[in-house]
């Protein structure tokens, strides 16, 4: 890995305030978030499965979206200067914002310098990365959110759960009493489509008078300065169609080099998120254009620990993701747990490499052991992240990380002692017989006849409470073979 | 900001210093391009495909097309209907009051029935038709606010695969037009998965396909 010094990154929403386990065990106390996160991902993992096996080039699609990404990224300082000259030849403003802080400011100052009190926002996970929302609150600028659900999130004063459907943890129910409550919506009932009336009244005002409307980006293409924002709404294109000024927050890890990169992304990311052959609405806006949309339009590229990503060899395959989160929909831990348990915006499986590598390995250490290392999520990735791998990577980053610390603390741990101690006994025949022999007769108070060890004590009594441990055979292999000798 | 442009990209630099990036995988592509498919057939994938996402399609031939949009009006209960002033006097419906789009405000917008336009291409295999901003397609707003979206697009726009789409869009990107692609009406699934029609954009999309 190259010497990248660590620079500040300011992303709030990304930070785990809490290790996962903890948070796993109370998401996992709410029967009624578990029937919600299960129905849900197990309707999505289905209908992606439908569309997906439709095309016959699926695999090919997949190897051509990760190739892209590839190129753009590791050519990355060219295409963002090419996307900037495109940006500005088409009318528009680049800004650059080395961590969330410094994107916060700019944005404010831009919705200052409009003379706006309020801003329209169209779902988008960067801004909640780097808490937008509470940076212009702060400054006494309101930021409604558009979308359906973060809608409901924001109104209910709750967090989101989920890259694509983040209300995913609540039932209609629950959604029409956020509703009654925050909207004055009396005698309401519990159907979506009424729930989606509510919403579409409640935001057609906001959206005609909007002077500022806020955006993420889902690709920003170098060779012509085209922004792409991907959605189902129509919320989205009402942001970035009828204010005056429009503001688009863009993680640099979105850039393609070229137009034509689109017919691949655009295939695989309707298909592998909402399980659609395409989405509704897929708006592509390049600078600003006379009569039509808005009059001033502004990139912001956001660093935030993306560049720190990039120095990783193995870790930077992350970047190549759209976040589709079709790996939180297959995961079995996700799909138990639901977002919160992972302590970002950026939850599941994608979720456990990208936010200790944007944050820092020692600031969400837990993360990258938040997964049984199955491979689903590597296997439906439509632009075949490794993320086995990289977990494994980061778990390796996460002990030396643990080992350089000053203090004797995790020199001495047990699972340290432990794993020193296998090391020597594996290094020699003689070691590793006389170690099953050893396990033969240790094991027996707690075998006890059972086939398994269950329950171990001391120091190991927190690994073995989720794990059975096979006994050593009353006659190993070795011994088998010598016998037939 | 200059200093943090200068940072980001030195970082960038440093970053990927060890590796090389991969070709242009487009050049050559492995996946399909084109979709080996006759007109008939095609244009019975982009109606059927279009209907799958709940949008009304009616098929029209050439001379048709006024009295089609005439009937749609009927239908749908439309009385002012927004058009771009592109709009070629063929696609132009009678017996309703059409009112041409010069940049009316999103207010004005808000109280039409609906709006009419042309379409700059429609993909078959996603059942999607691409708008360009440009003189039939008109401008993005006047597809998006009105509740109505009645779009009439021509057979020799239909094409089988995205990358098809792609390809015939280049000229209309390099000038800066805005593109829309639209698949069906405005819609979301965020309260239980349950997909439902309509919440900010037209929540009814009629498509006329011609030919």
């Amino acid at each position: 890995m190259s010497a990248l010094p660590r620079v500040r990154v300011v992303a709030p929403g990304a930070m785990p305030q809490r290790p996962f386990p903890d948070a796993a065990r109370e998401a996992l106390g709410d029967s009624q978030l578990r029937r919600n996160i299960g129905h849900a991902t197990a309707t999505i993992r289905d209908k992606r499965a439908k569309v997906v096996a439709e095309l016959p080039d699926w695999e090919q699609l997949r190897d051509a979206g990760a190739a892209i990404k590839d190129r753009a990224l590791l050519s990355l300082d060219e295409q963002l200067v090419r996307l900037e000259e495109a940006v500005t030849g088409a009318g528009g403003t680049v800004h650059w914002a080395r961590d969330g802080g410094e994107a916060n400011e700019i944005v404010t100052a831009l919705v200052r310098n409009a003379g706006a009190h309020e801003v329209v926002k169209v779902k988008s996970i960067a801004t909640d990365e780097i808490g937008l929302n509470e940076a212009l609150q702060d400054a006494g600028i309101g930021a409604v959110e558009t979308d359906l659900a973060e809608l409901i999130i924001q109104l209910a004063g709750d967090v989101q759960s989920h890259i694509l459907v983040p209300a995913i943890h609540l039932n209609r129910a629950e959604i029409r009493d956020v509703f009654a409550r925050e909207l004055d919506a009396e005698d309401l009932p519990d159907e979506p489509a009424a729930l989606a009336e509510v919403a579409r009244r409640h935001l057609r005002r906001k959206f005609l008078e909007a002077r500022v409307g806020v955006s993420g980006a889902n690709f920003a293409v170098a060779e012509t300065g085209t922004v792409c924002v991907v959605e189902s709404e129509g919320n989205g294109r009402m942001c970035t169609t009828l204010p005056e000024v429009l503001i688009s927050v863009m993680g640099i890890e979105k850039v393609l080099a070229s137009f034509r990169d689109l017919e691949v992304m655009l295939a695989l990311l309707p298909r592998s998120s909402t399980g659609e052959r395409m989405n509704p609405y897929t708006s592509l806006w390049t600078g600003v254009t006379d009569d039509d949309g808005p009059r001033e339009f502004h990139l912001v590229l956001l660093d935030n620990g993306r560049t720190q990503a990039l120095s990783d060899k193995v870790g930077r395959q992350a970047l190549r993701c759209i976040r589709c989160s079709a790996c939180l929909n297959v995961c079995p831990v996700y799909s138990r747990t639901g977002g919160h348990a992972y302590g970002s915006v950026y939850p599941g499986p994608i979720g456990a490499i990208l936010t200790p590598q944007l944050v820092g390995v020692e600031n969400a250490s837990s993360l990258p052991f938040a997964s049984s290392l199955c491979g689903a999520c590597y296997e439906v990735c439509p632009v075949k992240i490794d993320i086995p791998s990289v977990l494994v990577d980061l778990r390796r980053q996460v002990v030396d990380e643990q080992r350089s610390r000053p203090g004797v603390g995790a020199k001495v741990s047990p699972e340290r002692r432990a794993m020193e101690g296998l090391a020597r006994a594996f290094s020699s025949r003689r070691g590793y017989e006389t170690l099953q022999r050893a396990g033969r007769l240790a094991q027996w108070p707690l075998a006890r006849g059972r086939g398994h060890i269950g329950a171990l004590p001391g120091p190991l009594a927190g690994w073995s409470s989720a794990r059975d441990l096979p006994v050593v055979p009353e006659q190993t292999f070795r011994e088998w073979w010598r016998s037939r000798r | 900001m200059s200093a943090a442009r200068e940072e980001m990209l030195g970082r960038v630099r440093q970053a990927v210093e060890d590796a090389e990036p991969p070709p242009d995988t487009c050049a050559d592509p492995a996946y399909r391009t084109t979709l080996d498919m006759g007109g008939a057939e095609l244009l019975d994938l982009f109606a059927g495909r279009v209907a799958d996402y709940r949008a009304t399609v009616t098929r029209v031939s050439g001379d048709g097309v006024a009295d089609a949009l005439a009937a749609a009006c009927h239908e749908h209960e439309v009385a002012r209907l927004g058009v771009p002033a592109g709009l070629p006097d063929r696609l132009r419906p009678a017996g309703v009051e059409l009112v041409e789009d010069a940049r009316l405000s999103a207010t004005q917008l808000d109280r039409l029935d609906g709006a009419l336009t042309g379409a700059a291409v429609g993909i078959a295999e996603t059942g999607t038709i691409v708008l360009d901003g440009g003189p039939t397609s008109g401008r993005r707003a006047l597809t998006l606010v009105p509740d109505l979206h009645l779009c009439v697009i021509e057979a020799d726009q239909v094409v089988g695969l995205l990358p098809e789409a792609i390809e015939r869009l280049q000229p209309a990107v390099r000038k800066g037009q805005p593109l829309t692609f639209v698949s069906g009406p405005s819609a979301t699934s965020d309260i239980e998965l349950i997909r439902v029609e309509g919440v900010h954009g037209p929540r009814t999309l009629h498509v006329i396909l011609v030919g």
